[in-house]
Parts: C-alpha cells; sequence; structure tokens
C-alpha cells in the first residue's frame, strides 16, 4: 500500500506534467520545510535527552567516513563509466555523499506508521552527513588550499538553515525533555504527516520541472540515479550493522545513504565549482533519486534490514 | 524651476540568488557602499528562472555610484562571473540629489 504522503507527491508531479497552473507561494514552501527540519530536530533532541551522549562519538565518525566513501565512489563511478568532466563528476557525487532532509522525512513518516521504533540518533545522522561530501566534492574539483575559501565555505555549510534548525531543533528538545515539549507536541509531532504532504507536493512540482532536463541527460544519468542510491543503501546497511542499530534505524540509515542532496548541495556546488552544470546533477537528483526513494527504495531498505536482522517481517 | 542635480551611474545586476553573499561580499570590497537587493524572475538563455525555489531564483542589484566605480564593478563581475552563472548587468546614467550620499 502506498503511503498517503507519496500521493501528494504524486499528485503534484501529474499537475506539474500536465502544465497545470498550479504554484505553491515559495514562501510557503520555505516554510514548511523549517517546520518539518525542527520537528525532526526535536524528536531527536527529545530521544537523546534519554540516554548518554559520549557513546555516539564513535557513531558519528562510522556516518561521516560512510558520506566520504559514497562520495569517493560515486565520483570514480561518474568519471570512468560516465565519462563525465572532473568538476561535473565531482559536483554530482557530493550530491550522492550527502543527504536529502525530504526522504528521510519520508522514511521516518514511513516508520511511524507502521509503529516501528528507530534510534533518535538518526536526527544527529541527517545532521552530520550533509557537509563532508560538499567538503570532498570541493577538494575533487581543486585539490586542497590554493583558491578555496574554507572559512566562507564552512560557515555557509555548517551554519545553513538546515544544519541550523536540525541542531537548534535538537537542542531545544534534549533541553527541555519530554515534559517539557508536551506543550507543543501537538503541533510538531501530530501534524507532521500534514505538512511532509503538502511539502510533497511542492516536491511534485519541483520533479516534474526536472524531467525536461533529464531527457538531455541521457540513459547512463538515470541508471546512475537507480543504481548509485542502492550501492549507497547497501553501504548504508553495512555501517548500520557494525553499529548496531535496529531494524527502523537500519532502514533509516539505508535511507540516508541513498538519498541525495538537493538543496544544501547544489547551493554550495554552485558557489565553490561554478564551472560545474547544476542542472545535470539537479536533473538526475530530483529527476530520478529522489522518486525512486521515496516510491521503492524505502520499503526495499526495510525488507532488507528486516533479513539483516532476522526478525519476522 | 530647475533642479540642483548630478549626474551619476546606475548599475543593475541580475543574476543567481546562490552567489548573492560572494557577490555583495565582492562589491563591498570594490568599495561600494550602497546597494538594493530585490528578488526576481524571469527568462533568459539559461532558461526560466521562476523563483519558485532558491534554485532557480534570481536577484536584481542596483547602485548608484559615480561612473569609475560602476566601470570597475562591471569589469570585475565580467571577469569572475560571466562565464559560469546566469548574469545579466548594465550601465545607466541616472540624475541625482544629495551627490555626497553617492
Amino acid at each position: 500500500m502506498i503511503d498517503v504522503v507519496v500521493l501528494f507527491f504524486l499528485f503534484g508531479l501529474a499537475a506539474g506534467l500536465a502544465r497545470s497552473d498550479l504554484k505553491l507561494p515559495s514562501a510557503l514552501y520555505d516554510s514548511l520545510s523549517v517546520f518539518l527540519l525542527l520537528a525532526i530536530g526535536l524528536k531527536g533532541g527529545e530521544g537523546l535527552a534519554k540516554q548518554a551522549l559520549a557513546p555516539l562519538l564513535p557513531q558519528l565518525a562510522a556516518v561521516v567516513a560512510l558520506g566520504v566513501v559514497q562520495t569517493l565512489i560515486a565520483f570514480a563511478i561518474l568519471r570512468s563509466l560516465g565519462r563525465l568532466g572532473r568538476a561535473d563528476a565531482a559536483a554530482t557525487a557530493a550530491h550522492y555523499g550527502s543527504v536529502s532532509v525530504a526522504t528521510f522525512a519520508v522514511g521516518v513518516n514511513w516508520l511511524i506508521a507502521r509503529n516501528i521504533e528507530f534510534e533518535s540518533q538518526m536526527a544527529v545522522f541527517l545532521a552530520v552527513m550533509e557537509v563532508p561530501a560538499i567538503m570532498v566534492g570541493i577538494v575533487l574539483v581543486r585539490g586542497v588550499g590554493r583558491t578555496t575559501d574554507w572559512k566562507l565555505l564552512a560557515h555557509e555549510t555548517f551554519l545553513g538553515k538546515g544544519v541550523t534548525l536540525l541542531l537548534g531543533g535538537m537542542a531545544i528538545g534534549w533541553i527541555a525533555g519530554p515534559e517539557g515539549l508536551a506543550p507543543i507536541k501537538s503541533f510538531y509531532f501530530e501534524l507532521f504527516s500534514g505538512v511532509l504532504a503538502l511539502f510533497l507536493l511542492e516536491m511534485g512540482l519541483i520533479v516534474s520541472r526536472q524531467m525536461g532536463e533529464l531527457k538531455r541527460n541521457g540513459v547512463f544519468l538515470v541508471a546512475f540515479g537507480v543504481g548509485m542510491p542502492l550501492l549507497s543503501a547497501m553501504l548504508g546497511l553495512g555501517c548500520g550493522m557494525m553499529l548496531g542499530l535496529s531494524v527502523g534505524g537500519l532502514t533509516l540509515l539505508a535511507t540516508l545513504a541513498a538519498s541525495a542532496s538537493y538543496i544544501a548541495v547544489p547551493a554550495a556546488m554552485r558557489v565553490a565549482v561554478p564551472q560545474a552544470n547544476p542542472a545535470l546533477s539537479l536533473g538526475v537528483v530530483l529527476g530520478v533519486t529522489f522518486p525512486f526513494n521515496i516510491l521503492v527504495g524505502i520499503a526495499l531498505y526495510h525488507r532488507l534490514a528486516t533479513q539483516l536482522v532476522g526478525a519476522p517481517p | 524651476m530647475t533642479l540642483p542635480t548630478e549626474k551619476r551611474t546606475l548599475l543593475t545586476l541580475i543574476t543567481e540568488a546562490t552567489i548573492e553573499h560572494t557577490l555583495l561580499r565582492d562589491l563591498e570590497r570594490l568599495g561600494v557602499r550602497a546597494y538594493t537587493v530585490t528578488d526576481a524572475r524571469g527568462r533568459g538563455s539559461r532558461g526560466v528562472r521562476d523563483a519558485a525555489w532558491r534554485e532557480s531564483s534570481n536577484i536584481r542589484i542596483e547602485l548608484i555610484c559615480p561612473r569609475a566605480l560602476a566601470e570597475s564593478v562591471l569589469t570585475h563581475v565580467q571577469a569572475n562571473y560571466y562565464a559560469n552563472y546566469a548574469m545579466v548587468a548594465f550601465l545607466t546614467d541616472v540624475e541625482i540629489l544629495r551627490p555626497g550620499k553617492f
């Protein structure tokens, strides 16, 4: 059974492809993403308040390494099999090494709808995995040092809207704890699915605009857009097994690994690697990988996670 | 009645919203003291820039300054941004009051 929030995505996609007049105000899209980031952060922070933080540090190192490895593998594939130029390959690889909040939110919603528990630190993983791929992507194009303004770039990536809201939400959730959060719970937690549905409607419209771009990109990139998330999900599952995550945690880490950034990375790459063609990476990330993950990927990663852990499905 | 106006140059830059920060930092370094930034939409050689979300949104930067400064800014953006970014830049002669301000 397809999730109701995903139906909103398909509706937006269909409306966009039919060239309907439908357009959500861009301020609403921004507001919805602020809500989703805060809600994910709050939920993570609430859970973290109940556990010790020190054991998390090695886990964070592991997911950072996961992001770096994914970027390098994607770069190698795009360079060798795809014959992309260095700048385009590095920029696209950075998208795939990083993560997508929207995909993660759909994954969270998928698990919650099925009453499947997952670890609270997944929200921390989401915040941490956004950045390393950007750094790797830039190093792949320019080498270390020389012309890159690392200070500006670090400021833009670490203090970008996404990471700031996630960490802020987490801090608030952690300080307030479950009892402190009670007064705002109905707004942030119970409305989550409804807000996500509206957000995905807009995502459908955005994706529909990338379809034309996709036709120009050719078969290789479409295959990459499906193959790379599958490969990354395997790496994510492996990493999750090493960390001893539950089925829900494994599913989300695989989803995170499989997802590709379409907000933080494109913006950073546009500034840091201007010679790369942004339409190329965005076309495959939004046109292929995002729909693939939310339509097929998440359920598939959950099935694989269940088999790995050996629990009954 | 004739107003005591003076001639200055208006430089208009229409470009991608993603480079707003870097571009404004460059302008300040070149000596620009004041400018106006507005959100913009349009269509050009790089397709429709409809501002539906950040990746496809444009900005319009306007600044009034002496001709020499406007030309040096224009030369700078031509050298650094024209090749890789959607950008249109042009100069217009304008008449202003309060010459000390510009």
